[in-house]
């Protein structure tokens, strides 16, 4: 093991693929000579070489397109999509032809590429620079969408991601790029598509993925010494696909489901595991599942209403709360 | 380079004057290539006759585009290439798809939904493939395959291949981003590509100038430092020619290329289309200029075609079209059980 940053697990990655396989190569927007808008890519330009590390225009269209075309061919494209926001102007190449190729030309062409790119707020950069928009990409079949928490499973995660022969969003967070946690050694990888129990409970489960996550551990360990409550944290760390089965195994064991998200709370990833934990966990609910998720407002600049529009760890708090309460009712009577 | 006057009146939709390609071309090519590509053009049209006519008996759904009345600028433009470069073009494909060699069965089985088809039932008219034959897909989506025609040119040239890829549209896709960043792009990093823009002067129903500030679309390239040239897509051999030096040129010197050819459709945008937005003076005068007609003239008057063998090649492309029917008719259907496979690669398809 060793202590690193998600910033330092997600360059060594990077950096060991573009050693690993002669196919892979990095695109986008000043990942060069800038070394990445967040430093992402720092060195690697000097190390690889223009052919392996390639500067573009700002045209995330165009730029997305061709590494579609170019894993059509069977390279192994990594792109980096400067902040997810920018990735609106991609959405034709990444949702009608990325997600389709491989299906609609009758399963002869896979598209073997990774959009690695941030979301999340809280850095005072207002409305166009702040989004959580994966679910539009969760939403389709044929991509895969990841988000990892910790720079563990930043590493992990990214490896199968490069690995992996189909489309994978890769959706990290500005505000994670400089946490610390502790990497195992060596070639590991983390499969997609299962979730972790950060923490392990039976009074109430917090269901989290990528910054919230931290921030849920954070809260479910505050908790337990503060007020002796014994509270699961399950990270899902993939959103497409989404590990059920583990989430519907804690929900079953807590009977109790929060979930906690950075993203607006209609339509959100909040909406889809709510839905999944009736459908498969119906019987096992003693109380009604709750939804923390951001205001339903385009974020705002100014720091109060910034704080007031992104979700807490006290309005998590509050939820658990809320859950308690309920829990007691229900002991007494 | 044309005149101005030839590019005003190619822009009022008359079409570029009637010039004769170089008798170079036609004398140093076998008589046999030479009549295969009259085959090629015969075949289309009845393919896409039948395809039209199939259409309306309900054995194909959804959109279905034709290329009737752009047989020149198909088969030229994909006779000017090898046989191992990759084609990328849009929803208006089965010519394409036929010349770079899937079998008209296939291609017609494909718009029946069948799962002999050559996307295997998946994709239907508008997204025809074959990874074989390096025919990179059909792409509904206005532009859409433009960059991926790009991203498949930088994987050629990241591998140092010797290969090119050739890139399909139609006029109105050079007014959409995709076309500018693609454009782009190709330049900057010098990729080999040669793009082709089939005007044939509507999309769907607004007219080239109606639509683009710059009707003479082979000129948006310079923008980029590009070359280009327009042809006349009606002139089989002026097609070829064109699409051959660019490819050459992008094999040998890694420069891209747009080409215009001026053309037009014999019918609506689609099957569908009752077509009330062209005037009918238009439309005749374009149907006298039947690039098929044309070719055949030019291959008797070089005493390379006689009837006998125009009407045994003619006879032969009709049989091949009806073979493909009834190929398609006979084709099974994908069965429901596979509606899950392809969705992702390596996992069962699931």
């Amino acid at each position: 093991m060793a202590e690193m940053t998600y910033r330092q697990a997600l360059h060594d990655t990077l950096r060991e693929e573009l050693q690993r396989d002669e196919n892979v190569f990095l695109i986008g927007e000043e990942i060069g000579r800038f070394e990445g808008s967040y430093k992402i890519t720092a060195g690697l330009l000097q190390e690889f070489g223009p052919k392996r590390v390639v500067d573009t225009p700002i045209c995330e269209n165009g730029f997305v397109g061709l590494a579609i075309g170019a894993a059509m061919l069977g390279l192994r494209p990594i792109v980096e999509i400067m902040t997810i926001n920018f990735i609106a102007l991609a959405m034709d190449e990444i949702v009608n032809h990325a997600a389709k190729i491989y299906y609609m030309f009758g399963g002869q062409c896979p598209v073997p590429l990774v959009i690695r790119t941030p979301g999340g707020g809280g850095q005072q950069l207002s409305a166009t620079h702040s989004q959580n928009l994966e679910v539009w990409f969760a939403h389709v079949p044929g991509l895969k969408v990841v988000a990892p928490a910790t720079p563990a499973d930043a590493r992990g995660l990214l490896r199968t991601a490069v690995r992996d022969d189909n489309p994978v969003l890769f959706l990290e967070n500005l505000a994670l790029y400089n946490t610390r946690g502790e990497v195992p050694e060596g070639d590991y990888t983390i499969p997609i598509g299962k979730a972790q129990v950060m923490k392990e409970g039976h009074d109430l489960t917090i269901i989290s993925y990528s910054r919230m996550a931290v921030v849920a551990l954070d809260v479910a360990r505050r908790l337990e010494q503060e007020r002796q409550l014994s509270i699961e944290v399950v990270d899902v760390r993939s959103l497409r696909p989404l590990d059920h089965e583990t989430v519907v195994n804690s929900v079953k064991k807590t009977n109790r489901a929060i979930i906690f998200e950075e993203d607006w709370r209609s339509y959100g990833v909040g909406a889809e595991l709510a839905a999944t934990l009736q459908e498969e966990a119906f019987d096992y609910l003693d109380a009604p599942i709750q939804r923390v998720a951001g205001a339903e407002v385009p974020l705002p600049y100014s720091k109060p209403l910034e704080q007031a529009a992104l979700p807490s760890a006290r309005q998590l708090v509050e939820a658990v709360d809320r859950l308690a309460i309920r829990k007691r009712r229900v002991v007494y009577a | 380079m044309e005149t101005r006057q030839q590019r005003k009146a190619a822009a009022q939709g008359a079409g570029p004057a009637d010039s004769r390609p170089p008798a170079s071309l036609l004398k140093g090519t076998d008589r046999e290539t030479l009549l295969n590509y009259y085959y090629q053009m015969v075949l289309i049209r009845y393919f896409e006759e039948k395809a039209g006519e199939m259409y309306t008996r309900a054995r194909i759904g959804g959109y279905c585009h034709l290329n009737l009345g752009e047989e020149a600028t198909v088969v030229g433009f994909c006779a000017g290439l090898e046989a191992d470069d990759y084609v990328y073009t849009n929803y208006r494909e089965h010519g394409y798809a036929i010349c770079r060699g899937i079998s008209p069965a296939v291609v017609m089985a494909e718009l029946f939904g069948k799962k002999t088809g050559c996307s295997s039932g998946r994709g239907g008219s508008m997204h025809l493939f074959d990874l074989k034959r390096r025919f990179m897909g059909g792409y509904g989506i206005v532009g859409g395959q433009l960059p991926l025609a790009v991203g498949a040119a930088f994987a050629l040239a990241y591998r140092g291949a010797r290969e090119i890829v050739a890139c399909q549209m139609g006029d109105g896709t050079t007014n959409g981003g995709p076309f500018h960043e693609s454009l782009n792009l190709a330049k900057l990093y010098r990729l080999p590509v040669v793009f082709l823009v089939v005007n044939n002067q509507y999309g769907m129903g607004t007219r080239v100038d109606q639509g683009s500030a710059v009707p003479d679309l082979y000129r948006k390239a310079c923008a980029y430092d590009m070359r280009s040239e327009r042809v006349d897509g009606t002139d089989l051999l002026a097609v070829l020619e064109a699409v051959r030096t660019a490819a050459r040129i992008a094999r040998e010197e890694r420069e891209p290329s747009l080409i215009e050819a001026v053309s037009y459709r014999f019918r609506g945008h689609s099957v569908v289309d009752p077509d009330r937005y062209r005037p009918e003076d238009e439309v005749r005068r374009w149907r006298e200029r039947d690039p098929i007609l044309l070719y055949a003239t030019r291959l008797k008057e070089a005493g390379l075609m006689d009837e006998a063998t125009r009407q045994e090649l003619e006879t032969r492309a009709q049989q091949e079209v009806e073979e493909a029917v009834r190929f398609a008719e006979e084709s099974e259907l994908p069965s429901v059980e596979e509606l899950y496979d392809f969705v992702y690669a390596g996992e069962g398809g699931r």
